[in-house]
């Protein structure tokens, strides 16, 4: 274990690698790498390294291998789970300076980029060739590619086409040794075990990555959104499994109630009607005869779904209008509470009803607000609680709250993350949805790739003890027995 | 449809305390493919039966001894299909094996490999512990991704229990267009195509023509049609059946035959035999004499693979040899899911 004392020999070595301005260790400079996305949990890393070659990835690995200090990988920090939370004897490695578009192979629809690369970043470099990266996180201007593998994260569009692991085809990982591996090909498949689909969502705990090859799609010839408003939420729910069942899948379908209505027509007077007690916003796309025909069809379903209003975009404007205030809505929320927690649930979409209104009953009975937004298509819910950081006790109140609304996910046979990831966050509602053999069945997976354990220590799986300690607590409502000791 | 989990773990238990590697098997149309393996054999078919389908989720839950056949027929009812478009080999195939191969049809390239379908699964690792990975909702990143891990694991990580799978609705419609053109054009032709929104949903070359099948509804296709041009296929669904089932004349013969994966732009490749393009060209399969490594050398070098897939010589590795530090990590996760070498022993690798 490090502690700020021998940052020195450290540096010196580090500095044999990366120049000075690349070494962050003084506490200002470190101060903007104390948390991610997840501002709620903090903590200052021993230093920050911003490599910007893959060799110099390798050297630092190499030497935190050798001396034994943990590592902890970083894109952009808009992580929402904590994942890339540091620690004190851990050295933040930030892939920021990675940021190059190394190839664009029109033919083929790929393009080969380094971790840096922002999300938006890629579809804006392959947009003049008619193409463009599909999956599309609301956080996409910001968040990085190496950071999306890292998570399996997912968009708007990824009902129709797929999380990033549908959207890969090559990694490049350094390993806790220092050694560079190629997983996955610019084929379709490559032989042996699928290590893509193990890495994607691995959240920094197998290996650090270092490229990524990603497929292109053709951008559709047409795309067009329909909003429709129900006075019921259920009603709103049964409309998508309507649709579904008729053999329509949308490029996006997703919902919002009432609560995150308002708050998103008062931010961008998107042209919501603030009464309905759920919107939904049904996007369809592919060619121009199919566009046509699905929208009439659409209209119909939603009309005998109950729909009290329906409005499709008259042209392009419209459909952006309509979308930023879904896009918008977190920030939405931002502003009518002075904080808020999003969780990040999945649950099969048939028990929508039953789940809204269990939440609304937690809400009630802690006594703090929800909203909820909904990519509806694929059953991933994100309530956010709106609390107030400032009052004493109420993020405790909150997380306690937030656990809560996890297990009700677990317990309709959904999951406790669909998109954001386990990091800290979640660690303990793991020990819930997964037995003891199962984790440990993670354990030696981890294991395989870092017998040390140095990559993302204590992140995304629970120790054993962890899940003891906590099924104990578990019985005192959920709180933290000790919330300021570390446990593992 | 019967329920033999708790008959099976048995079995494994009683293997793994006797120190005997077993061999899973399903209905056995698959025994060809892969390394063989000299084990006792553990049968996985009688437990079959379809657990939860629920049409609007897209979603179907289903033992691994069930067969391909049922649960087409049940999502046909539905107007539902299997994405992945995964070849049978024989009637009796079943999911499980189809899952623990990875084997998709010509729909791949354009909707997908049996491992992007995968939600969840459950399993018996080689500790003889029942398991339950993913789940049966589209999204899920709890945990690192074991289910989709197990397609194309050859069962050398487990007993494959049940899985969930997405399912999609079927097409309107689907026709296929034919061109008469020489590969190097096709390939030329798949690339271009491939680059605008058309609905194509697969597309083929088998030595002297061009096909592509498109899918959508009647308006959609019809203009595809005027924009692509080419003739018309009649009974077109054949044609991908044969190319899928490998009951095309193409296939005939006892020659060695290998399935090239390769970037779908790669050149036609200098080598003595007859090559049926797939995949759009990501799939190519070669009917040839020549040896092993010339192949696989070949395919090395365009960034490949070469599976040597049916009538070979019993010696060779049936996949690709992997390099050495991809092999141990290989390796290394094999152990961490059944450190005795109880299931499928070198089916998968020699080494694994
Ligand atoms: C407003 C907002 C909206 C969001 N919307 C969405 C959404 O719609 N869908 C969605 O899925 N997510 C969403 N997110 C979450 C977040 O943007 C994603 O998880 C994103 O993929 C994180 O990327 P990042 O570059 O910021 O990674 P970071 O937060 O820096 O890191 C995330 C995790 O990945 C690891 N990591 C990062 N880079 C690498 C690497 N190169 N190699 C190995 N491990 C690495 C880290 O250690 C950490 O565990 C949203 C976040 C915000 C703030």
């Amino acid at each position: 274990m490090q502690n700020s004392t021998d940052k020195k020999p450290l540096i010196q070595k580090l500095s044999r690698i990366l120049d000075a301005d690349s070494i962050l260790h003084e506490q200002e400079d470190l101060r903007p790498y104390e948390c991610d996305g997840l501002s709620a949990y903090r903590k200052l890393p021993l230093l920050v390294v911003l490599p910007s070659t893959v060799e110099q990835v390798q050297a630092i690995v190499r030497l935190c291998h050798a001396r034994q200090i943990p590592v902890i990988a970083r894109g952009a920090g808009t992580g929402l789970s904590g994942g890339a939370l540091p620690r004190e004897d851990a050295v933040v490695l930030s892939l920021a300076k990675l940021n190059h578009i190394i190839d664009i192979d029109q033919e083929q629809r790929q393009a080969t980029v380094q971790p840096g690369v922002r999300n938006l970043a890629i579809s804006e470099a392959v947009a003049p060739f008619g193409l463009y990266y599909a999956p599309d996180p609301s956080s996409q201007i910001a968040c990085t590619i190496g950071g999306n593998v890292a998570e399996n994260s997912g968009g708007v569009h990824c009902l129709k086409y797929g999380l990033t692991v549908h959207n890969i085809s090559r990694l490049k990982i350094v390993t806790i040794d220092g050694e560079l591996l190629t997983i996955g090909s610019h084929a379709l498949d490559s032989p042996g075990y699928d290590l893509l689909a193990l890495m994607t969502g691995s959240e920094g705990m197998l290996g650090i990555i270092v490229e990524i090859t990603v497929k292109l799609l053709p951008i559709p010839e047409r795309a067009q959104v329909i909003m429709a408003a129900f006075d019921d939420v259920e009603q709103a729910g049964n409309a998508v499994g309507h649709i579904i069942a008729e053999g329509i899948i949308p490029a996006g379908l997703e919902m919002m109630d009432n609560p995150a209505i308002r708050a998103a027509e008062d931010f961008v007077h998107a042209g919501y009607p603030t009464d309905a007690a759920a919107i939904l916003l049904c996007e369809l796309d592919g060619t121009n005869e199919e566009v046509s025909e699905q929208v009439m069809h659409v209209r119909a379903l939603l009309k005998n779904s109950h729909a009290s209003t329906i409005k499709t975009a008259e042209n392009e404007e419209e459909r952006q209008k309509l979308w930023k205030g879904r896009k918008a809505a977190f920030p939405a929320v931002g502003r009518i509470a002075p904080d808020y927690y999003c969780m990040d649930g999945t649950i099969p979409r048939s028990k929508l009803a039953w789940v809204l209104k269990r939440i609304a009953e937690l809400s009630a009975e802690y006594q703090l607000a929800v909203a909820n937004v909904f990519h509806a298509g694929d059953g991933n819910l994100h309530p956010l609680i709106l609390y107030d950081a400032n009052k004493a006790g109420e993020l405790e109140q909150t997380e306690a709250l937030g656990g809560k609304i996890l297990e009700l996910c677990i317990e309709a046979g959904g999951t406790i993350t669909g998109e954001h990831g386990v990091g800290i966050e979640k660690i303990d509602q793991m020990c819930i949805q997964f037995d003891a053999n199962e984790l440990q069945q993670f354990h030696a997976i981890k294991n395989a790739f870092d017998p040390i354990g140095l990559l993302n220590p204590g992140k995304a799986v629970p120790t054993l003890h962890r899940c003891a300690e906590f099924g104990a607590m578990h019985v005192h409502n959920g709180q933290l027995a000790h919330p300021e000791l570390e446990r593992f | 449809m019967q329920d033999l989990e708790q008959d099976i773990l048995a079995q494994v238990q009683d293997a793994l305390q006797g120190q005997q590697a077993l061999a899973i098997q399903g209905n056995n149309t698959k025994t060809f493919y892969g390394n063989p393996c000299q084990a006792q054999p553990l049968q996985i078919s009688g437990h079959n039966g379809i657990l939860h389908y629920e049409p609007a989720e897209l979603v179907m839950t289903a033992r691994a001894g069930t067969p391909l056949k049922t649960i087409k027929e049940c999502l046909q009812e539905h107007g539902q299909m299997l994405g992945f478009e995964p070849p049978g080999f024989g009637d009796e195939a079943t999911l499980g094996g189809t899952i623990a191969c990875n084997l998709s049809g010509p729909r791949r390239p354009y909707a997908g490999a049996a491992r992007d379908f995968v939600l969840g699964c459950r399993i018996i690792n080689g500790h003889g512990q029942v398991m339950r990975f993913g789940g049966e909702v589209m999204k899920n990143v709890a945990g690192y991704d074991v289910s989709r891990l197990m397609a194309g694991a050859m069962g050398t990580l487990g007993v494959l229990l049940d899985i969930s799978i997405r399912v999609i609705p079927r097409p309107q419609q689907e026709f296929t267009i034919r061109k008469e053109v020489d590969s190097t054009k096709a390939l030329q032709a798949i690339a271009r195509w491939s680059q605008k929104p058309m609905p194509i949903s697969a597309a083929c070359h088998d030595g002297d023509q061009l096909y592509f099948r498109l899918s959508g509804n009647e308006l959609a296709l019809k203009t595809a049609h005027n924009k692509m041009g080419g003739e018309p296929l009649d009974n077109d669904a054949q044609l991908w059946e044969r190319l899928r089932e490998q009951s095309h004349a193409f296939f005939d013969g006892n020659k060695p035959l290998w399935r090239l994966s390769v970037p779908a732009n790669t050149p036609m490749l200098a080598l003595d035999g007859k090559t049926f393009l797939d995949w759009g060209g990501a799939q190519r399969w070669l009917v040839s004499d020549i040896g092993a490594d010339r192949i696989r050398k070949m395919i090395d070098k365009v960034g490949g693979h070469a599976t040597l897939y049916r009538n070979g010589p019993q010696d060779i590795e049936a996949f690709q040899p992997l390099p050495a530090a991809m092999l141990q990590v290989q390796q290394r996760l094999k152990q961490s899911f059944d450190p005795q070498r109880l299931f499928n022993p070198g089916r998968l690798y020699k080494d694994l």
